[in-house]
């Protein structure tokens, strides 16, 4: 299920958020959507995810015409950067929430959804936390149930805006091997936005180099840091270097 | 000897004993002397005469009217205020701050005026008066028209109390909710109401005390036809001008006391569910 993005454009009120963007993702490939905050690429995630809509362009993934399907139909798992836990539902009711709302044939029973997320917290390792609400978590387990959460559909391509961009160091670090190991494992297309470019070099197969809603340079780890395209991506590089 | 230091945010104690007396004393002077005279003159002639002045047909006509108009006008305009304030905050759309502004339109027109308008419109020289007589039905000086006023002078309440509580919790729930499947309509019921259900509870008890309360576009739409169009509110005025103190008082308690109960259901509410309600405003 390979993605091909071609020319979007999207325009806000007063600003143009992405100007022609282009990009071909492999099946199962680990993307990082890499660049500085306004760029455009939060934009772009939430137009895969359904959630906005562009003004031109084309994406197809998994041989079909993703930009007709309504967000509910996508499948596509999106994990917000806030998360945005239903905070009145506990963790488990959040992480059956995607399968309850099944329409009653595609619906599971009681049991087997309870069994699905029993499986699921334990893929995110908060076995027995099922009971708790959002506000009794901290911030790392808030991010392994939306995750949780998001995986409880089967999804068709994951989706993660800044995924690690409210954890501290230590956290993000552990969470960011923890999710590559998940990646391999499940075999599935993966999005992630980020403006650190570390993390976007350690973990993605394909780095996606965005500035002012373009893309600057598309490629791997270390095309992208051996070869920078543009004056743009080696500052770019350079200035954030440790 | 040496004091002390104090905390920066404290004042002068002189600061905040004349300050507490301030408030306290104007409560007491604007509040609860009123109120409190209120309830004296209803029981100045016994407990036994106030209750024969409540028990009286006319009035109970009126407190009946009054219970029927806030049983239509208040779930109509929690109906009213979810959906504006739904798609105010979770959509954009153009013409979205003048429909902001549209809805505090009741807080800055007199309710005379409102009244009057309802007249215009619907009365026997109004714009639809021949129309609706020829279908005989009766708006003005009738309960349709009692309810349109009240929803008129009411319906700011609820929208008034979700659209921050609303704003304040962003679009993400929705947007987690739809990416994971669930319809518009599942969303709202298992997202959207849950996480608005103690600000929609105060709107909703807001809007009812002052749809109880309501005199002025009421007066105008109603025609004051004892045990027929008059609300408690009107039945007030027209007791006391017919020298009828004590009835008049009684009613006004009977007013007041439904007011208060109201008040104090919204409390206890708060009070019960402080945690949940902390909850929901935060993430």
């Amino acid at each position: 299920m390979s993605l091909v993005v071609e020319s979007i454009a999207k325009r806000f009120e007063r600003f143009p958020a992405l100007n022609g963007v282009s990009f071909n993702a492999p099946r199962d490939t680990f993307v990082a959507l890499l660049g500085p905050s306004g760029s455009g690429k939060t934009t772009l995630l939430r137009i895969l995810g359904g959630l906005e809509f562009p003004d031109e362009g084309s994406v197809r993934f998994a041989d079909l015409d993703w930009l007709s399907l309504p967000a509910r139909e996508r499948r596509a798992g999106f994990v917000f950067q806030n998360y945005a836990l239903f905070r009145h539902m506990t963790v488990a009711q959040n992480v059956a929430f995607g399968l309850s709302v099944r329409p009653r044939r595609q619906r599971p029973s009681r049991n087997a959804i309870a069994r699905r997320v029993e499986e699921l917290l334990t893929l995110v390792q908060l076995e027995g936390l099922g009971k708790r609400y959002p506000s009794q978590l901290s911030g790392g387990q808030c991010q392994r149930v939306a995750l949780a959460r998001a995986l409880a559909i089967e999804p068709r391509i994951l989706l993660l805006d800044e995924p690690f961009g409210a954890l501290d160091a230590k956290v993000r670090k552990e969470l960011r091997v923890w999710l590559r190991a998940l990646h391999e494992r499940l075999g599935l297309t993966t999005i992630f936005v980020t403006h650190d470019q570390e993390e976007a070099f350690a973990l993605a197969d394909l780095v996606v180099i965005m500035n002012k809603g373009k893309i600057e340079q598309c490629g791997t780890p270390e095309e992208v840091r051996n070869a920078p395209k543009t004056k743009f991506v080696a500052e770019f590089l350079s200035s954030a270097a440790p | 000897m040496k004091k002390p230091p104090r905390r920066s945010t404290e004042d002068h104690p002189l600061v905040r004993v004349v300050l507490s007396i301030v408030a306290i004393g104007f409560i007491g002077l604007f509040l609860v002397l009123p109120l409190t005279m209120v309830f004296s003159q209803a029981l100045s002639r016994g407990l036994g005469v106030t209750l024969a002045a409540i028990e009286e047909p006319d009035a109970l006509a009126a407190v009946r009217l009054t219970l029927l108009a806030a049983a239509i006008a208040v779930p109509l305009n929690a109906l009213f205020g979810i959906s504006a304030s739904w798609a105010i905050t979770k959509f954009d759309f153009r013409g979205k701050g003048f429909l902001t502004t549209l809805i505090d339109l009741p807080f800055s027109v007199s309710p005379v005026v409102s009244g009057l308008i309802y007249v215009l419109i619907f009365g026997l020289q109004g714009w639809l008066g021949p129309t609706l007589r020829e279908w005989d039905i009766k708006v003005i000086f009738a309960l349709p028209g009692i309810v349109l006023a009240t929803m008129f002078v009411t319906f700011p309440f609820i929208a008034r109390e979700l659209i921050p509580l609303m704003t304040d919790q962003g679009r993400e729930e929705e947007e987690a909710a739809a990416s994971l499947g669930a319809s518009g309509l599942r969303t709202f019921l298992r997202i959207t109401l849950p996480n608005i259900k103690w600000g929609l509870l105060y709107g909703v008890l807001l809007c009812n005390a002052r749809a109880m309360g309501e005199f002025g576009a009421v007066s105008v739409v109603s025609g004051h036809i004892r045990g027929l169009t008059n609300t408690m509110p009107l039945h007030v005025e027209v007791l006391y001008n017919d020298y009828q103190f004590v009835g008049a008082f009684a009613v006004a308690s009977l007013l007041a006391l439904l007011a208060i109960v109201t008040l104090t259901l919204k409390s206890f509410l708060e009070w019960h569910f402080a945690e949940e309600i902390a909850a929901a405003h935060h993430h």
